[in-house]
């Protein structure tokens, strides 16, 4: 067992990748279900796994095929890595034990199992470039990543999806393509390609002016990636057409995972080598978090599509957590990070209840969800527990980091007084749409009374569904009652990436 | 003089601002996928022109060499895995392209946003 222990910084990217091919062979699509859920569970099994251990102290390094980085390539697990593969891997796992009436629905029987092969592939692409210490290597990850979860999203019925992931497809590449524009210009300056080893290798470059370059070029199309306003465009529409257990795989993860590379080169590989770096990084992101925070909210509170309100939300919540990176303080990039945290669990919660209430009510239009209460109160109960921890109320998980973000904005002086009123606008808005849901599912009336005693109108979501959604939304509490280990692991990265701050 | 010398580098930024304004520019679906290819391309040929060493040749052994002169492999390498990824999001990008022709019967973008304004 301690044999197997050293080779699970690979096992986290080898066991999905290697599932997907199988799962494509596997015809009766149920078993290519059990086969994907099952990968998704061992692999949330490993992270869980890694990351005691890494609570435990210790700095997990894997050199593939025994060769010494820097030449060879490096797999690192610390505690940011730790704590998202958690995320990333829980979000799978989640989606795939509830998705799967949700799928039949949403899939045609034949390509099934295409779409789980899909769905590992993204897995594996996401853990991929978390658990790699080499920038070049992170690239190739992002792309698998990239190209399955264009293959999700497209998976559904709605036609609607088809021009929503072009455009996915097409932003997410030109931001890909940035980021290996910078890492080539870094490996131009420095000759090297791990991470570790370009911080060391930039001090001694004496012409900065392309290392620049290059940071402006990876942080622009990370950016892109990671949907931070006003680069957002292509998210609503991917999130609202997608099929429903996509949405709360990609909702919950993949847009975090960009911020994580981001916030990785920004602070390990840049901070301590370019002058003046964390002032550039924050008069670049701050604004923009900050905009994203009020426009995202403000944009969610006319949404009539519940998907697509949660979408915008989905922007907002960026904003929050970037506001806590740009602040540059230890404070507030541990806000930032646990928000990830705390955000996923939410957004993941609200995401799932979605997937129920789409078995009874096809538009989710919020005029269409007059008497959801009355017929799903369960779901409908889930939904909003979830809701109260991303607007932030006392009790809930989202009420942490938005807690330590307006610590760490009090020590900001008067911008911080500013910071604290723009997350507070930003919760009142989250208040207000949330509301709106909460008005349209309890106390609208139906337009059409008689629709209520129609075939499948009534009744709750399938029990698979239900019960993951609560457990996701009772796990919001639990985490909001008791922060320990995700608090720790957020602190101890925020201390590691701004280790050598001067 | 100097600007002749970077030449290479002028390349890389023509094609990169071309491919880019084709994706932006362009509203028939394929054409922005053509500008995508280049823009990739663009950025293949940044990587290959940075691993060339003046005088190098490829960095093959052979018996008997002793002292020759290698330009970079490892850039060619890279970007040899950025070219097969290039290749599965065209290839990806054109599938979705004849799926939104199905169903929607154009790959005009202004026509397509049309049809889902109704």
């Amino acid at each position: 067992m301690t044999d197997l222990a050293t080779h699970l910084p690979v096992l986290q990217v080898v066991v999905p990748l290697l599932l997907a091919p199988l799962v494509v062979l596997l015809q009766p699509r149920g078993l290519a279900w059990a086969a994907a859920t099952t990968g998704s569970v061992l692999a949330l099994a490993i992270a869980i796994n890694m990351a005691l251990a890494v609570l435990g102290g210790a700095d997990l390094r894997y050199e593939l095929g025994g060769w010494a980085a820097p030449y060879g390539i490096a797999l690192r697990v610390d505690s940011f890595s730790a704590l998202l593969l958690l995320i990333v891997t829980g979000a799978s796992s989640a989606a795939l034990l509830a998705a799967r009436r949700s799928i039949d629905d949403a899939i045609q029987s034949h390509r099934q199992p295409m779409f789980y092969a899909a769905w590992l592939l993204a897995l594996a692409g996401l853990a991929g470039i978390l658990v790699s210490a080499d920038a070049f290597n992170i690239f190739v990850f992002m792309e698998i990543s990239s190209l399955a979860s264009y293959i999700l999203v497209a998976g559904g019925p709605d036609r609607r999806a088809l021009p929503a992931v072009f455009k996915y497809l097409i932003m997410g590449t030109i931001g890909a393509t940035f980021y290996l524009i910078g890492v080539g210009l870094v490996y131009m300056m420095t000759g090297t390609l791990n991470l570790a080893d370009m911080e060391l290798r930039i001090h001694e470059v004496a012409d900065q002016r392309p290392i620049l370059v290059a940071a402006g070029f990876i942080t622009v199309g990370l950016a892109l990636k990671a949907a931070l306003f006003p680069l957002h465009v292509w998210l609503p529409n991917a999130y609202t057409f997608a099929p429903h257990a996509v949405t709360v795989f990609l909702a919950a993860c993949a847009t975090k995972v960009s911020l994580y590379v981001l916030m990785r080169f920004d602070f390990v590989v840049f901070q301590q080598n370019l002058a003046g770096h964390e002032a550039q990084f924050a008069a670049f992101l701050m604004p923009l978090a900050v905009l994203a925070i009020l426009v995202g909210s403000a944009v969610a509170l006319f949404e009539n599509n519940l998907k697509r309100l949660l979408a915008y939300s989905s922007v907002a919540q960026i904003g929050y957590i970037l506001l806590g990176a740009s602040m540059v303080s230890v404070a507030g990039l541990s806000a930032g990070v646990l928000h990830m945290f705390n955000h996923a669990l939410a957004k993941g919660a609200l995401f799932l209840a979605v997937m129920g209430l789409a078995t009874r009510f096809a538009g989710l239009d919020l005029r269409g969800l007059a008497g959801a209460a009355r017929t799903m109160p369960w779901t409908m109960a889930a939904l909003v527990l979830a809701g109260l921890s991303l607007i932030g109320v006392p009790g809930t998980a989202g009420f942490i980091s938005k807690w330590y973000l307006v610590t760490a904005a009090l020590d900001e002086g008067a911008l911080g007084i500013f910071l604290i009123a723009v997350v507070v606008a930003g919760s009142l808005m989250a208040v207000v749409y949330v509301w709106r849901i909460v008005e349209a599912a309890w106390f609208a009336t139906p337009a059409e009374p008689a629709e209520a005693s129609g075939a499948g109108a009534s009744g709750e979501a399938p029990f698979a569904i239900l019960a993951v959604t609560w457990a996701v939304a009772l796990a919001n509490i639990v985490f909001g009652l008791f922060t320990g280990a995700q608090r720790e692991l957020a602190e101890r990265t925020a201390g590691a990436l701004l280790g050598n701050l001067p | 003089m100097e600007l002749l010398g970077l030449f290479h580098y002028w390349v890389f930024a023509v094609l990169l601002m071309i491919g880019f304004y084709a994706v932006v520019a362009k509203v028939n679906l394929v054409k922005k996928l053509i500008g995508l290819s280049l823009f990739q391309a663009a950025v293949f040929l940044l990587y290959i022109t940075m691993g060339k060493v003046s005088g190098g040749t490829a960095p093959i052994f052979q018996a008997g060499m002793t002292d020759a002169l290698f330009s970079n492999p490892l850039p060619q390498v890279l970007i040899l895995t950025a070219i097969v990824v290039g290749i599965s999001t065209t290839a990806l990008g054109l599938g979705i392209v004849v799926r939104i022709k199905e169903e929607y019967g154009t790959i005009e973008e202004h026509e397509i946003q049309e049809i889902d304004r109704q």
